[in-house]
């Protein structure tokens, strides 16, 4: 700073401004401020550090000694042996609806309320009832699933299958793609709408080369956040009639039988008692198991995060 | 094009209708299986094999995990949402807001393994000495830590869309920056913040996967009251509780409190979420 002189000591003419009106007191009530925040942020920090940590010394070694037969073999009731390939066969296949099923849907709704809709009274009943399914508890989902899919279409989905159970999960983030669309489509400029009609574009076409393809960034961010979701939840599956990993039943890796998913597998596991004969315990495979789950899930937040930043960057710096 | 883009946004009053129909018929279903008895909604327990529905467990069960949930959520997510928004560098909120949304994208089962294996036996345990290692506190715990990047990122949100001319305004007359911001901008977000606790009693209520792993009732609840070191069951968790059965159960009460359940759930959700839509709609009319 050009303020500071040698006769100050170095320090800058604002200091000693500041330590003069002050009399140098300290900011005790500031600094105290400062340090409750910083602990809070340091807490939330720490715990999410030991929650991965602690399933990581869990996992590791079992992932370790188990290594590849631990992926490509079926559950049971042997720690020792079991595997978690129907897991992912289950959630591979409910991701695949979610992205079959919510994002051309959830797109093309956000599409219709934000280009085409005018401002009455039904668009706005529309954009509530969004709101508010964003908010409905996922369990209940679950319970809309096993009646509708499991139940009214189980001429379709086979009763309790994978099918009903991708269903419900693609209505389970339907508004989340939904809205997230909604925000990207809202934040495209007009002056790109209005550069297509210039030109002579239609409607549909200004929509589909302009407004989509400038909005694609934020829209896909969205919905890439919603698969990670849709993969990690556990209670609509548990209604909808997921196995949970127990001793007996089996499931299958087929469209029209018995099913599970990863988040079932970690649930079910982590029910089970300690058997001292095993050399490893459910618990371990539970942690296993969730290590792959997190690595999936954070794989596509990652994706999602850095998508956005360098969307916002390009924005920025254009 | 118009009628497609029409027809998609109409599955979401599809789908609202939907659930409506399926938990309003099957909340009638219940109460015809119980042959309109509302007595046994009143019991010593939640018995559902034996048909005894004691609402008071389950909605007290609902009540003790969701407080301990908030007791986490508010200070840890309010007090992240505040660095973030008045304190924190460039720098530091690029490396801590990632963080703080890796942990709003942790699938609950995994945060219910945690409460499970980790909070159970090395925290409460020790401190506390429960008759059971899972209890209602060990779900309100793991239920905190879900909640607290929802309570931080609407915060966030409140404190950011307070405008800086009151920051500067409070400057110029010479406050200091602890001033500036609990005296200024804090009163001024006070809406939004509203709102965030509002949604975050919303979401502590509907988790599902924790309350169901750790709370510590399994199928029965016998109801021991306020003690959040006792087992308990959540509605949630009665919900989970009630699908266990085989499908011969399927048409009978056990099974159907699931939709009475279900319903009582939805509707507590959609009023804390409807007063929450109005304390954030507040906000953004202020500024």
């Amino acid at each position: 700073m050009a303020l500071a002189t040698p006769a100050l000591g170095g320090r800058t003419a604002g200091d000693v401004v500041r330590a003069n009106l002050t009399k140098s007191q300290r900011d005790v009530p500031g600094l105290l401020a400062l340090i409750a925040l910083l602990t809070s942020v340091l807490v939330t920090i720490l715990v999410l550090f030991t929650l991965i940590g602690t399933i990581l010394v869990d996992a590791v070694p079992f992932l370790r000694d188990r290594g590849g037969s631990f992926v490509t073999r079926t559950i049971g009731s042997n720690p020792d042996v079991i595997g978690l390939w129907p897991g992912l066969y289950g959630s591979f296949i409910i991701g695949l609806g979610v992205i079959v099923i919510a994002f051309p849907l959830g797109i093309a709704a956000a599409v219709y309320l934000e280009e085409y809709a005018k401002p009455t009274r039904f668009t706005r009943f529309v954009q509530i009832n969004i709101r508010n399914l964003a908010g409905v508890p996922a369990v209940v989902y679950g319970v809309l699933g096993f009646t509708i899919f499991a139940g009214w279409l189980g001429g379709l989905t086979g009763g309790k299958t994978v099918i009903a159970a991708a269903l419900t999960l693609a209505v389970l983030v339907l508004p989340i793609v939904m809205i997230t669309s909604m925000e990207a489509i809202r934040a495209v400029p007009q002056g790109i709408r209005d550069a297509g009609y210039g030109v002579g574009a239609s409607r549909w076409e200004t929509i589909r080369d302009h407004v989509l393809s400038y909005a694609a960034p934020g829209i896909l961010t969205g919905t890439v956040l919603s698969l990670a979701r849709a993969l990690g939840e556990a209670a609509p599956l548990i209604v909808v009639g997921a196995l949970a990993g127990g001793v007996g039943l089996l499931p299958e890796t087929s469209l029209d039988g018995k099913f599970t998913a990863l988040p079932m597998l970690i649930y079910g596991w982590s029910g089970q008692p300690t058997d001292a004969d095993n050399r490893w315990q459910f618990s371990n495979s539970a942690a296993a198991a969730s290590v792959i789950l997190l690595a999936l899930v954070l794989f596509f937040n990652f994706a999602a995060i850095l998508l956005r930043n360098r969307y916002e960057r390009s924005r920025t710096g254009s | 094009m118009r009628g497609v883009f029409l027809g998609a946004a109409l599955t979401a009053v599809v789908i609202s209708a939907l659930i409506l129909y399926t938990l309003f018929k099957g909340t009638f279903d219940f109460f015809r299986a119980i042959e309109w008895d509302f007595a046994t909604l009143a019991d010593s327990g939640w018995y559902p094999r034996s048909s005894r529905f004691d609402l008071r467990t389950i909605v007290v069960g609902s009540i003790v995990v969701s407080l301990i949930a908030m007791l986490v959520a508010v200070p840890l997510g309010l007090g992240t949402a505040i660095y973030l928004a008045e304190y924190a560098s460039r720098r530091v909120r690029k490396i801590v807001k990632p963080i703080v949304e890796v942990l709003a994208g942790m699938p609950s089962v995994a945060v219910g393994f945690f409460a499970v294996y980790v909070i159970a036996p090395d925290l409460v345990s020790r401190v506390f000495d429960p008759r059971q290692p899972r209890n209602m506190l060990v779900a309100g715990l793991g239920i905190g830590l879900l909640v607290i990047p929802i309570m931080a990122s609407v915060c966030e949100d409140a404190l950011a869309a307070v405008p800086g001319s009151l920051r500067e305004a409070s400057y110029g007359v010479g406050a200091k920056k602890v001033t500036t911001v609990f005296q200024v901008v804090l009163p001024a977000a006070v809406s939004g913040i509203v709102a965030a606790f509002i949604i975050s009693a919303s979401r502590a209520i509907g988790e599902t996967m924790v309350a169901t792993m750790a709370a510590g009732a399994v199928d029965t609840a016998v109801y021991k009251g306020f003690s959040p070191l006792q087992p308990g069951m959540t509605m949630t968790a009665a919900m989970t509780n009630a699908v266990g059965g085989s499908d011969q159960a399927a048409a009978e009460a056990p099974f159907k409190v699931l939709f009475f359940v279900g319903f009582l759930l939805f509707m507590v959700t959609l009023l804390l979420n409807t007063i929450g839509d109005r304390y954030v709609q507040r906000v953004r009319q202020k500024y």
